[in-house]
C-alpha cells in the first residue's frame, strides 16, 4: 500500500467518511475509492453493496480477483430522552456495535445509576447535541414526549442528515409535531423523513420490546436498499 | 475489538514516517468458521513488533514471519491458512476454517 492511500484512508476514517480500497490480490495493484466519488465509479453497484453492508470482501470482476475493503464508520446513536425505554435501548444498541450517547436535560432522569456505562449529557439539546458531531451515519431517536426537548433535538438532527431519525408518538402526537417543527422551519420532506409511531410495527408492548422494535426499524434502514427500506419502514 | 482498525492503521502511519519498514496483513477471503471476518489486519513492522488480528492468535507468528520477508522484497503475497493438510496442527486454525491473508508492503511505490 502507497503511504499515500494509507495517509487518505485515515484523514478520512478521521472525518468519519467511508471509504473503500480496492486491491488485485494477483499484482498487488491498489486504488482507493472515497465515498462521494462511487457513484461514478465502474464498480459502483459492488462498492455500493459492501459498503451499505459495512463488510469487506473478495469480489471477481472479468477474470480478476479483487479485494474490496471497506472502511465504515462506526454508527452512533443518539437517544434523546432518558426514558425507560432508553434503558433498555442503551445496552442493545451498544450490543449492535452502535457508539450510543444518551441525552436529556433532567438530570432526574439521566442519571448515571440509570445508565451505568452509557455517555449521558444532563444538558438541553442547544447545548448538548453540537459538541457530538451528529452526521449521515448517526440514528436519531427523540423518545422525551417533551416539544421543549425533543422539537430543538429533532431540528438539529434534520440538520444533521442522520440516516435514521424516530420519535415516539401516535400518529395524532405525530401530526401535532409536524405542525410545530413546520413553524419552526422544517420542511415538509423533513417531517417525512420521521419515522413515527417509533419502530417496526411487532406488537412491542414494554419498554424493552419496543427498544428491539426501534433497532430493526434502525438495522433496516442501514442495511437494506432503497425500494426495500421502503417498504420495511 | 481489541484494537479498533483505525488504531492499526495510524500506527502503521506512524512507523512507517518513524522510518520502520512496514507491511500490512489483511484477511481477504474466508471459508467455514473462520475467527476473524474479511477485512481484518495485523500492522508488521522490522522489528517484528505487531499490531491487530487476521484470526485471533491462531497463525499470527507465521504471518509475521512472512512480513518480514515482504519488508525486505517489497513484493506482496498470499497466505492461505486452514486445516486442509497435516502439518496444520503447527500453524492452522483450530476451529476448521480456512482464510486468505494479503501481505503489502506500506510505502511501496
Amino acid at each position: 500500500m502507497k503511504l499515500e492511500t494509507l495517509e487518505t484512508v485515515n484523514v478520512e476514517r478521521a472525518a468519519r467518511r467511508p471509504v473503500i480500497v480496492v486491491t488485485d490480490t494477483d499484482n498487488g495493484e491498489q486504488r482507493l475509492v472515497k465515498a462521494a466519488d462511487i457513484a461514478t465509479d465502474p464498480l459502483r453497484a459492488e462498492l455500493a453493496k459492501q459498503l451499505r453492508m459495512g463488510k469487506s470482501g473478495t469480489i471477481e470482476v472479468g477474470g480478476k480477483k479483487l479485494f474490496l475493503n471497506v472502511y465504515a464508520p462506526t454508527a452512533k446513536l443518539v437517544i434523546v430522552g432518558a426514558v425507560h425505554i432508553s434503558q433498555a435501548l442503551a445496552p442493545l444498541a451498544r450490543s449492535l456495535d452502535y457508539d450510543v450517547t444518551v441525552v436529556d436535560p433532567r438530570t432526574a432522569f439521566a442519571s448515571p445509576e440509570r445508565f451505568p456505562d452509557v455517555p449521558l449529557i444532563a444538558e438541553w439539546p442547544d447545548v448538548a447535541l453540537p459538541p457530538l458531531n451528529i452526521d449521515h451515519y448517526t440514528a436519531f431517536v427523540a423518545l422525551t414526549h417533551d416539544p421543549k426537548i425533543d422539537d430543538p433535538a429533532l431540528l438539529h438532527a434534520f440538520a444533521r442528515d442522520c440516516f435514521y431519525i424516530g420519535a415516539l408518538g401516535s400518529r395524532k402526537t405525530h401530526a401535532k409535531r409536524g405542525e410545530r417543527l413546520k413553524a419552526r422551519g422544517a420542511r415538509d420532506s423533513d417531517i417525512a423523513r420521521i419515522h413515527a409511531p417509533i419502530g417496526l410495527a411487532i406488537g412491542a408492548v414494554s419498554p424493552s420490546e419496543i427498544a428491539v422494535s426501534i433497532m430493526a426499524e434502525i438495522t433496516a434502514k442501514l442495511r437494506l436498499p432503497a425500494p426495500e427500506k421502503e417498504q420495511a419502514a | 475489538m481489541l484494537n479498533r482498525d483505525e488504531d492499526i492503521l495510524k500506527a502503521a502511519e506512524d512507523w512507517q514516517k518513524a522510518g520502520h519498514g512496514v507491511a500490512l496483513a489483511t484477511v481477504v477471503e474466508t471459508w467455514g468458521s473462520a475467527p476473524r471476518p474479511a477485512g481484518s489486519s495485523l500492522v508488521i513492522n522490522d522489528d517484528g513488533t505487531f499490531l491487530g488480528s487476521v484470526s485471533g492468535g491462531c497463525v499470527e507468528g507465521a504471518v509475521v514471519t512472512e512480513a518480514l520477508d515482504v519488508i525486505a522484497s517489497g513484493k506482496p503475497k498470499m497466505l492461505e491458512f486452514g486445516v486442509a493438510d497435516e502439518t496444520a496442527w503447527n500453524v492452522g486454525l483450530s476451529c476448521g476454517g480456512t482464510i486468505r491473508v494479503f501481505v503489502e508492503k506500506v510505502g511501496q511505490s
